[in-house]
């Protein structure tokens, strides 16, 4: 009796926690709908007099071409690691070649390095296949590097699928690609959602590539932001816009398909 | 017959991305390791072998890496406990079946799904350092509210600046401290509560002597990933401090050195030690984790 009473002081502090992550967006928000004459920082708490739009209006047309590149990378990227990590987590769990039980946790070590470990010689390979600095070069990179973390999840996806199935195909003739199409992509789809998600905010996000890989007409929008942000000359209300308009995409996908990103989150700790 | 050309097959299937995992990480790993051993300084590489001659410089001649390690240090400690912390905290407080659960629960997971960059670019608003009539930020706001004690020169704190660049860190991932920590308080079943309970345990006894320790696996893990990204940290301290001398990484360190001081070896060297010190705790975590899984 006293305990289910006592919870509901749980209130209290959840409302002050609320508070705490939701400042940095009601900042970010607030201030960029606030116009030129209102960006005294005396105010900078104030809600806007009015709803002014121009600071995202031009955050937009300074980072479009920044988004835009972000989108043709992320895009391609997310579809086509997802892919070979179906098929390799296919193979991983249900045809176990010799080494396979090697092979994995060797793929899996690839998420946890440090990048800067392979800065140096991705670079020098980069500009000798001619993709240094372009669009193409750094799709390819996070394909390559978002191979661990879709194999994992895939693999422990088919793992849990029961061999029974794949054997009864197996005597009714089925192949081993035809089992993969017919009967376990189907049952995939919320994998495909999980890892796709995973792998648009993981490449969308990212800073280190775009900024190491890319030219300054190829940058993504973290890189950009970055740029806009570094200096003193932009004023705080665009800042904070643009900073808006790089959160956004990502923002939505987990706005509106949460369950699927968390599933993705926990399978980073191999928790899937 | 057929299943031999089928396990065929599937290994070709798989073998591009084997083949991709093995050139751009162990053979870029190997790379740089021989690259580390060299005197490559400047544009043109040099492949002069120099023994261990860039990882002595690092630990006996060069101040910038003995800040670098410093700050690791600091912000690791700050930066795990505090969203082990609030993880554990935000996990039970939800863990009651309360009203509005998913709508918090929501609420302090979505700074995941942002960029560092955004996070930075923020907070670094947030923790403006000027004091006196150019206060803003949450200086201007503690003010504003009496709390001035609060006030704080943020990352331009002599010495702790660093501590102040966990803070940021803390608000976008404990919201997955917090996940973890539900699932782990779930896979308790009722009736142990239920039975520490009936003999007469305080809640504060329940938590201490039966949740609390039921939790350590969660703990163990969470601190591991945690760990490994603390120390590879990057964007972040990119975003709230530019790039500072005294809140500098070893991240940071080895893109400067290599890409801007052209100084191929001592970046190598740093990106290496940077390795060794993730494989170090990732290395035992896969080999548990894929043994249990295997055991199951």
């Amino acid at each position: 009796m006293n305990r289910s009473r006592a919870r509901y002081w749980s209130y209290i502090p959840l409302v002050f926690l609320a508070i705490f992550y939701l400042i940095p967006v009601y900042v970010m928000v607030m201030t960029g709908f606030k116009g030129g004459n209102e960006i005294s920082i005396k105010e900078m708490w104030n809600l806007p007099h009015s709803f002014d739009f121009s600071n995202y209006k031009l955050a937009f047309e300074k980072l479009a071409p920044n988004l835009w590149n972000s989108l043709n990378v992320v895009l391609p990227a997310a579809v086509l690691s997802s892919i070979l990590g179906s098929l390799n987590g296919y193979v991983l769990a249900k045809w176990k070649f010799k080494g396979a039980d090697i092979i994995f946790p060797l793929i899996l070590f690839g998420m946890f390095i440090p990048y800067q470990s392979i800065l140096i010689p991705l670079v020098q390979v980069m500009d000798k296949l001619g993709l240094y600095g372009g669009l193409p070069g750094l799709v390819l990179v996070h394909i390559i590097y978002g191979i661990p973390i879709t194999t994992l999840t895939f693999r422990n996806y088919y793992a849990s699928i029961p061999n029974e199935l794949v054997e009864a195909a197996k005597i009714d003739g089925a192949g081993m690609l035809g089992i993969y199409w017919d009967i376990l992509l189907p049952i995939s789809i919320p994998s495909f959602v999980v890892v796709l998600i995973w792998q648009f905010t993981q490449a969308w996000n990212d800073f280190l590539f775009s900024v190491v890989l890319t030219s300054p007409k190829n940058w993504t929008v973290t890189v950009a932001l970055n740029n806009i942000s570094g200096g003193q000359i932009v004023p705080w209300n665009l800042q904070m816009a643009a900073a808006v308009l790089a959160a956004l995409p990502t923002l939505l996908v987990y706005i509106f398909l949460g369950r699927y990103f968390l599933r993705g989150m926990m399978a980073g700790s191999l928790k899937g | 017959m057929r299943n031999k050309k089928e396990k065929w097959l599937a290994f070709l299937l798989v073998s591009p991305s084997i083949l991709a995992v093995a050139v751009f990480v162990y053979g870029f790993i190997g790379w740089t390791t021989r690259v580390s051993f060299t005197a490559w300084k400047g544009m043109i590489p040099d492949y002069t072998f120099v023994k261990l001659q860039n990882y002595i410089d690092l630990f006996t001649n060069n101040l910038r890496f003995q800040i670098d390690i410093r700050n690791t240090l600091i912000f690791t400690v700050i930066f795990v406990f505090g969203t082990l912390l609030l993880g554990l905290i935000t996990a039970l407080l939800l863990d009651q079946g309360l009203k509005g659960e998913g709508l918090f629960r929501n609420l302090f997971i979505f700074p995941m799904a942002i960029s560092y960059i955004v996070t930075g670019v923020v907070w670094r608003w947030l923790m403006n350092p000027a004091q006196g009539s150019r206060l803003s930020g949450l200086n201007l706001l503690f003010h504003t509210l009496h709390l001035d004690f609060l006030n704080s020169l943020y990352t331009a704190t002599p010495e702790w600046g660093m501590a102040f660049i966990a803070i940021p860190a803390i608000w976008q991932l404990s919201g997955y401290t917090m996940a973890m920590y539900l699932a782990g308080l779930r896979a308790i079943p009722d009736e142990l509560r239920e039975a520490a309970r009936v003999d007469g345990a305080t809640e504060f006894e329940i938590f201490r002597y039966i949740v609390f320790p039921l939790l350590r696996p969660v703990t163990l893990s969470a601190m591991i990933i945690l760990g490994h990204m603390s120390l590879k940290t990057f964007d972040l301290v990119i975003a709230v401090a530019g790039k500072q001398l005294p809140l500098d990484m070893p991240s940071i360190n080895m893109w400067q050195t290599t890409f801007d001081a052209h100084l191929y070896g001592s970046g190598a060297a740093i990106s290496i030690l940077l390795l060794i010190s993730t494989a170090v705790l990732i290395i035992p975590y896969l080999f548990f984790s894929l043994r249990k899984e295997g055991q199951q």
